[in-house]
């Protein structure tokens, strides 16, 4: 056993609890600019992260916890997504009513959790791992209590996500009851035996049921839109990404890692799921007026999107989920920064709001512009290369089935330029109401988007690198 | 680095320029655009100057590494394709340029977006990868939608808008879909064209997966090039946009999708390209007729351009259908002499509308007496648009029905009855109401091209027009070769008897000569 593989996440934990003794102590209105302290800390974790040798798969906690090029980029993936939301809550927090060192500390721990999914190679891992980001969104969601919205998101959210979570249990029971194993490693030398097996089948589906919640995939989105409008968006930023992304890596190290054959059998469900997921996502988001809510929608697209090169069942799927993943990384971040600081000012997240926000604050505008740019997948930016990466994955199997996922997928990107044009067109080209003020963009933020905008560019022009990284992670896979 | 990157360069480093300055710099943010694209230009005169026409292969190659995990590299290089294209091009963006003096707002914006336009446009043509060749077609597209948008004219604008976004990404898209297939299908791991090219002479792609990709290709590509009965975005789109995105789009990018079918499509699919051009054939006389009856029945000069742009489109669509040799080189001298055309109409009824306010013909007529320069000028535009002899047009549309003749004889027939009749019917119609007969006392002060970066703009396209009309062996020497190659792809394997006689012949003379 060998504890010194979670030195990342025994670093993040760490400073959670610091956080939380250092607020016993400091005066209440330094408490704010605690959340600087955490991203500091983070980013000092990250940078951290790239002297941690990483070569074969290692294993700590009787092979529960893997550590290998895949855990670590999805955990350096999570250790970014982490400092920029942190960044976005200290300004968000003037609009909390008390708690800011909570929030800060819960987000940690989130994180945490999540670094626990890129690694977990155990059933009970998958768990422990799920319920430790699960639950403390709940409470991130529900942080404002003074409104009523965010309240009514943190019950809808604990409602499914209790029975999410319910699924997923019962799911691992039939699992453990069949294989007699929770571990990926014995599950997955089993699995010629166990395919066969309808327990078995019915197990790994109840536990896909969790994690399609996590991703928010058709039919078990319904949560996503209301969550996002109504939790503080920083939370839903890390929602949209952080979550997600955690869904993903478990799902990627289910069906990849463990049962690879039984996924490829399923290709026909996880297609109708794919095909439904990216159309609902899209034909629902058309005629929204609230922006978060919106990207509710479209996170659910993008999920359709990212299943598609679960699909392929390769390791070139692998690759485009993973860089699509850090594409969408920055994309959705940029959008969520640029609502923050809006909400703030307006206190509202109706596409009005954001009118001729061009003429307010032109920092502000390109953020938005070019997030969406990207989120519709339009060179040069992040958007485009992933989903071109996604298509080639997919068109590798090559049959006529791919080919019309190809085309529905297709269908959704064509319908989601409406409404993504649709927001550019509001920021550049709609006049502002006379009276709406020039807006003020503090320091960090700015330096945030500037840095988003940048990634953006960078990844839809130079993907070299991430690509690389991306295949390196992939190997993981053996198929 | 090689000519042609400075040629895609300058317009780029002048877009950065412009995204620098201060938006109330108006004379210095134009004359950077002016600049920039007028030494992408005269580079652009040079390296068709300097291109040697008996070398099959392209030249001015450069190649650079981008990303290796899929095989995706900066690789540009001309060959008979697409160096007069890269020419036309670049006249056009330069003259594109000089016509956006009517724009007044959002200077800034407005010249970044025609500049990336350009560079797009520009580097889509010169791409030899498959992926940068997608990559920058859909930059130029963006800025196409958005000047649309934000410049356009006349009420239908943002139906416009939404019209030709949704259409040309849909379109895109389906292409997409088909060049990522090729990527797969042949298995090579990389997205060299010319790689690919001669791997697939070598083993060509199965007939199955052929017949899948092919239709992608063919729609992705004819939706962008306005193929009947995808084409009525076009009309609407030309109607609404600014002079000089409909410059630049009716002239040079649409030319992507006809590109795009000659130089992937068809090599790498020849099989399926083979069981596929009946029903081209067929679909362009939809464009050719059905267009130009339509264009017949225009009352608003800008419609009535874009129809006629349209039907246009089904002479090269015809000459690709004929897979032949004088076919493919009819096209190509089609797309080249329509980009030149098309973009002097749109350039002069961009003038006339800044001019009169109106496009509607029923309030124009009498014009030529007051504006004797723009009215001879659009005048022998219109008749350049009917196919008269001296123009480039008549010298491609002649050779595609030399080409097509012996495939398709009643296409052709048909074809050349809508290149005369309909098209002379609409365009001389055009030429008498707007230009001749009683003058109406609303236009009296009317102002001829005075400034001179406008006449010259008439003065390059329409002397363009004249040069290869005159001397059209200056285009299409620098085209067979080219084209020769990809008749010999396609060309079913018993008929390759008479290339392999060629060139065995060839190879006999220093023999004879000794």
């Amino acid at each position: 056993m060998n504890v010194s593989l979670t030195i990342l996440e025994i670093a993040v934990i760490l400073l959670g609890l610091t956080i939380l003794l250092v607020d016993l102590w400091l005066p209440t209105q330094y408490r704010r600019l605690l959340g600087y302290t955490a991203a500091a800390g983070v980013v000092a974790i990250l940078i951290g992260s790239f002297w941690m040798p990483v070569g074969e798969a290692e294993f700590a906690f009787g092979r529960m916890y893997i550590f290998d090029p895949l855990a670590l980029y999805f955990k350096r993936f999570f250790l970014l997504a982490a400092a920029i939301v942190l960044v976005l809550t200290v300004d968000f927090s003037e609009r909390l009513p008390s708690g800011i060192s909570e929030y800060y500390a819960l987000s940690l721990f989130a994180l945490s959790g999540m670094m626990f999914a890129a690694s977990a190679n155990d059933f009970i891992l998958v768990f422990v791992a799920l319920e430790l980001i699960t639950i403390t969104f709940y409470i991130l969601t529900s942080f404002q209590r003074n409104r009523l919205t965010s309240l009514e998101a943190g019950i809808k959210y604990l409602i499914l996500g209790a029975l999410a979570t319910g699924f997923t249990v019962y799911g691992i029971a039939l699992i453990f009851g069949t294989a007699n194993a929770t571990s990926f490693s014995v599950i997955a030398s089993k699995t010629a035996d166990l395919a066969g097996n309808p327990l078995f089948l019915l197990g790994t589906l109840l536990v896909l049921v969790g994690v399609g919640f996590k991703i928010a995939a058709f039919p078990f989105q319904m949560w996503a839109p209301d969550v996002y409008q109504g939790a503080p968006a920083p939370t839903a930023a890390f929602l949209a990404v952080g979550s997600k992304a955690a869904g993903m890596v478990l799902l990627l190290r289910i069906l990849f890692g463990v049962i690879p054959q039984i996924t490829i059998n399923w290709t026909a469900l996880l297609m109708a799921v794919s095909g439904l997921t990216i159309l609902y996502g899209n034909l629902c988001a058309i005629p929204q007026r609230s922006l978060k809510r919106l990207l509710g929608y479209s996170s659910i697209a993008h999920a359709g999107y990212m299943l598609l090169g679960i699909i392929a069942v390769n390791q070139a799927g692998s690759t485009a989920v993973l860089f699509y993943l850090v594409g969408y990384l920055f994309t959705v971040l940029a959008a969520f920064g640029v609502i923050c600081v809006v909400m703030r000012i307006t206190d509202s997240d109706d596409l009005s709001a954001f009118a001729g926000l061009h003429s307010r604050s032109p920092l502000l505008a390109a953020a938005l512009g070019f997030s969406m740019v990207s989120l519709a997948g339009i060179p040069p930016l992040a958007g485009f290369f992933g989903k071109f990466l996604l298509l080639r994955a997919l068109l590798e199997q090559g049959t006529a089935s791919h080919y019309w996922l190809a085309l529905v997928a297709l269908i959704g990107v064509a319908m989601s330029l409406y409404y993504y044009l649709g927001i550019v067109r509001t920021v550049y080209w709609t006049k502002a109401q006379s009276n709406d003020p020039i807006i003020t963009v503090a320091g960090p933020i700015r330096c945030v988007l500037y840095g988003c905008i940048a990634a953006m560019l960078y990844l839809g022009i130079f993907p070299n690198m991430i690509v690389n990284a991306a295949v390196r992670a992939s190997l993981a896979f053996q198929l | 680095m090689s000519t042609i990157t400075y040629i895609l360069l300058w317009p780029l480093l002048g877009a950065v320029c412009v995204a620098a300055l201060p938006g109330s710099f108006r004379f210095a943010i134009r004359s950077i655009a002016l600049a920039t694209t007028f030494i992408s230009m005269i580079l652009a005169i040079l390296l068709f100057v300097g291109f040697d026409a008996s070398v099959a292969g392209p030249q001015f190659v450069q190649k650079v590494p981008w990303v290796q995990a899929l095989g995706i590299s900066y690789h540009v290089g001309v060959d008979g394709l697409n160096i007069g294209l890269l020419l036309m091009g670049a006249i056009v963006a330069f003259t594109a340029a000089c016509m956006s003096s009517e724009i007044e707002t959002r200077l800034k914006e407005y010249y970044i977006l025609l500049l990336v336009m350009t560079v797009g446009i520009l580097s889509a043509f010169a791409s030899l990868d498959l992926f940068f060749f997608y990559f920058f077609h859909e930059l130029a597209l963006i800025p196409t939608f958005i000047m649309i948008g934000l410049w356009g004219r006349g009420e239908n604008r943002n139906y416009a808008t939404y019209k030709i976004t949704i259409y040309l990404s849909i379109g895109a898209l389906l292409a997409l879909i088909g060049l990522i297939s090729i990527y797969v299908q042949t298995g090579a791991r990389t997205f060299d064209i010319i790689e690919l090219t001669r791997l697939v002479s070598a083993k060509p792609i199965g007939a199955q997966s052929q017949g899948i990709i092919f239709p992608f290709l063919l729609f992705g590509f004819g939706i962008l090039v306005s193929l009947w009965p995808f084409h009525t975005w076009a009309p609407l789109g030309y109607a609404a946009a600014p002079t000089a995105t409909a410059m630049l789009h009716a002239g040079v990018l649409k030319k992507f999708g006809l590109y795009g079918l000659i130089r992937v499509a068809i090599p790498l699919l020849p099989d399926a390209a083979r069981d596929w051009t009946q029903v081209l054939a067929l679909l362009c006389l939809g464009n050719i007729l059905y267009c130009g009856f339509v264009a017949m029945r225009q009352k608003n000069l800008l419609l009535l351009i874009g129809n006629s742009s349209v039907a246009h489109m089904g002479f090269v669509f015809l000459g690709i259908a004929s897979l032949s040799l004088v076919g493919i080189t009819g096209a190509v001298l089609v797309m080249i002499a329509h980009g030149f055309l098309a973009a002097l109409t749109f350039a002069l009824i961009g003038f006339l509308h800044r001019q009169t306010g109106t496009v509607e013909m029923d309030r124009l007529g009498g014009l030529l007496p007051r504006i004797p320069f723009v009215g001879a000028v659009m005048i022998m535009a219109m008749l350049a648009g009917c196919g008269l002899p001296g123009f480039a047009n008549f010298v491609g549309e002649v050779t595609v029905f030399f080409g097509a003749w012996k495939v398709f004889p009643v296409i052709t027939v048909l074809a050349l009855w809508g290149a005369l009749v309909i098209g002379g019917v609409y365009m001389l119609r055009a030429i008498r109401t707007v230009f001749h007969g009683p003058a109406t006392t609303a236009f009296e002060s009317l102002k001829d091209a005075v400034h001179p970066l406008a006449r010259l703009s008439f003065v390059l396209l329409l002397g363009s027009l004249l040069l290869f009309g005159f001397f059209p062996r200056l285009l299409s020497d620098k085209i067979r070769p080219a084209a020769d190659q990809i008749a010999a792809m396609v060309a079913p394997r018993e008929t390759t008897a008479p290339v392999l006689a060629g060139t065995s012949a060839a190879t006999d003379e220093p023999i004879l000569r000794r």
